[in-house]
């Protein structure tokens, strides 16, 4: 009981970076803008709510983490800002222009790679250019190169399967950064790897996008995952979901994986934990 | 060293793919021969392997000659299927209406029996051959469609959101994602009608024709002539596996990149 109150006194004075951030200063042309953005399934049982009206704002260049129990609609959020599904209500800017239908500015990764079997990396890689019809001259140097920043130099003739889950992810990773999208969206990239290559994997990713300056929106059930790649993190409630919390998350970077012994991580993890305890469970 | 090298070949030889059921065969015709002498089954009942040889080897020029038409219409037959069966599949994957309106009709339709619809073929197009072509399409047809199906539907849904999010055109998507994903279903489909193929000529021919091994086949059991009879059964199973061999080479070719390839390309590179 004794610590809980302690805790619980923790949270009535917040520190600085326990403070609920809704938004940050926001451009209007740049990143991501959801405003009134909400899903309703029609079903034959009658409407089924996914996402309740969400309001919020990713800025360019920003790592931005959503975090929430299972079936909160997540992959939902991802599908609209991607443009493959329409939003019941509300507006949705990608760089300022509003989403209607897939607009290309997006790249995808999964939760499996899902590289074709029957295309080598490389041409796995420019998948994207081959649907956009964009020229593969010009495109294969810059796949090269995506590999190379990933590790994969010399597997560019394999065939996937020869590639372990951990590689493949990452070939994943360099189409979707292969046609120079603005954005990059990621729903549970590395649910399906195990805790040690997800650990690496996780660093890797943080060196990529500095490196790329890409803004990345991704999806996770991790919370500590959640707390170390973000520079915020959305706390998402239970379906139909909606926005439990925004956190600041003021770790310097680079980060490594010693960041994940800060005090200030692990009071971030512990706040973000008392959302879904209170609520029910992740799972 | 020498031996040991010996013994390394004879058991290569005895894991070659094709020596296994080679000698399970020759297991078979030496049991049958066997049981004939055994029991002293009569020669009206079940001809010898012998005689069967025998009527090969005398009657070999006549049998080619006529192995030509089924041969002829079973692959008519076959392709017709594969170029209808494999459009239908795409419709019926493609749309829940065509799926709601066609697919119960086609589970319906292949409950009837062929061999009773097949003597109306030859009422409408007479003695030709075109009965015994759409009879062979008509037993080819429905495997080929029900794997395609299967291939079409089984693609990821997020791997097609994925080349859809990239500004793929429906077709696009199709060509790149859906087509390839279900080519090892269409071919194992295209594998079972191929030896459907060569049933439903032999059917057409039972029921109206002057040419063929099914009119052999026929022939021979009206004048009790057994040995003829098992001749043609032999031609026709030469007649399906060289054509299921065709097709498997076919699939290895299209699909060098498939689970059931694999060893190869290991083996290959």
């Amino acid at each position: 009981m004794k610590p809980a109150t302690q805790s619980q006194s923790h949270v009535d004075q917040p520190a600085a970076h326990l403070r609920l951030v809704s938004d940050r200063a926001a451009g209007e042309t740049s990143g991501i803008k959801l405003s009134g953005v909400s899903k309703t399934y029609r079903s034959r049982d009658g409407d089924v709510p996914s996402l309740r009206p969400l309001d919020f704002h990713i800025n360019q260049g920003e790592f931005f983490v959503v975090v929430g129990p299972s079936g909160c609609g997540k992959s939902t959020l991802l599908k609209m800002i991607s443009g493959l599904l329409p939003p019941t209500t509300g507006d949705i800017l990608v760089e300022g222009e509003q989403v209607t239908k897939p607009h290309g500015n997006v790249g995808i990764v999964f939760q499996n790679a899902l590289l074709l079997p029957w295309r080598n990396i490389l041409s796995n890689v420019m998948l994207p250019i081959d649907m956009k019809k964009l020229s593969r001259e010009k495109y294969l140097p810059r796949a090269k190169e995506l590999l190379k920043l990933v590790g994969l130099e010399g597997f560019e003739k394999k065939l996937p399967w020869q590639l372990s889950g951990g590689m493949q992810q990452r070939a994943s990773i360099c189409r979707a950064l292969v046609h120079d999208p603005k954005i990059m969206l990621m729903d549970e990239p590395f649910g399906a790897l195990d805790a040690m290559t997800r650990e690496r994997m996780n660093v890797e990713l943080m060196r990529i996008q500095r490196e790329t300056g890409k803004t990345v929106l991704l999806i996770t059930h991790s919370i500590p995952e959640a707390v170390f790649l973000a520079d915020r993190v959305l706390v998402m409630t239970e379906r139909p979901g909606a926005i439990a919390a925004i956190y600041d998350v003021p770790l310097p970077r680079p980060r490594s994986l010693d960041a994940m012994s800060d005090p200030v991580f692990t009071e971030l993890v512990q706040r973000i934990r008392k959302h879904f305890f209170t609520q029910g469970s992740l799972d | 060293m020498a031996e040991s090298k010996d013994a390394g070949g004879l058991s290569r030889l005895l894991n070659a793919a094709w020596v296994r059921p080679f000698l399970f065969l020759v297991f078979i015709v030496v049991a049958w021969d066997l049981a004939i002498r055994l029991f002293q089954i009569p020669a009206y009942q079940i001809p010898a392997p012998g005689d069967v040889v025998a009527v090969l080897r005398t009657d070999w020029p006549e049998l080619l000659r006529q192995s030509w038409p089924t041969t002829y219409a079973t692959i008519c037959g076959f392709l017709l299927s594969a170029v209808f069966g494999i459009p239908v599949a795409m419709l019926i994957a493609g749309s829940k209406t065509v799926e709601s309106y066609v697919y119960p009709l086609l589970v319906f339709s292949q409950s009837v029996p062929k061999i009773a619809i097949a003597p109306l073929f030859v009422v409408w197009f007479g003695f030709g051959i075109i009965p015994k072509v759409i009879s062979a399409f008509l037993l080819g047809f429905f495997p080929v469609v029900v794997s395609a199906v299967q291939g079409f539907k089984s693609v990821d849904p997020d791997m097609v959101d994925l080349a859809r999010a990239m500004q793929g055109s429906r077709f696009q998507v199709f060509r790149a994602v859906n087509l390839p994903h279900a080519m090892p279903a269409i071919f194992s489909g295209l594998k079972v009608s191929v030896t459907l193929a060569v049933v439903g000529a032999v059917v057409g021919e039972f029921v109206g024709s002057n040419s063929g091994i099914g009119y052999v086949m026929q022939r021979s059991i009206g004048t009790f002539d057994l040995p003829t009879m098992f001749a043609a059964l032999v031609i026709l199973a030469l007649l399906g596996v060289v054509l299921f061999w065709v097709v498997d080479r076919i699939e290895r070719l299209v699909i060098p990149w498939h689970v059931s390839q694999r060893e190869d390309i290991i083996f290959a590179s």
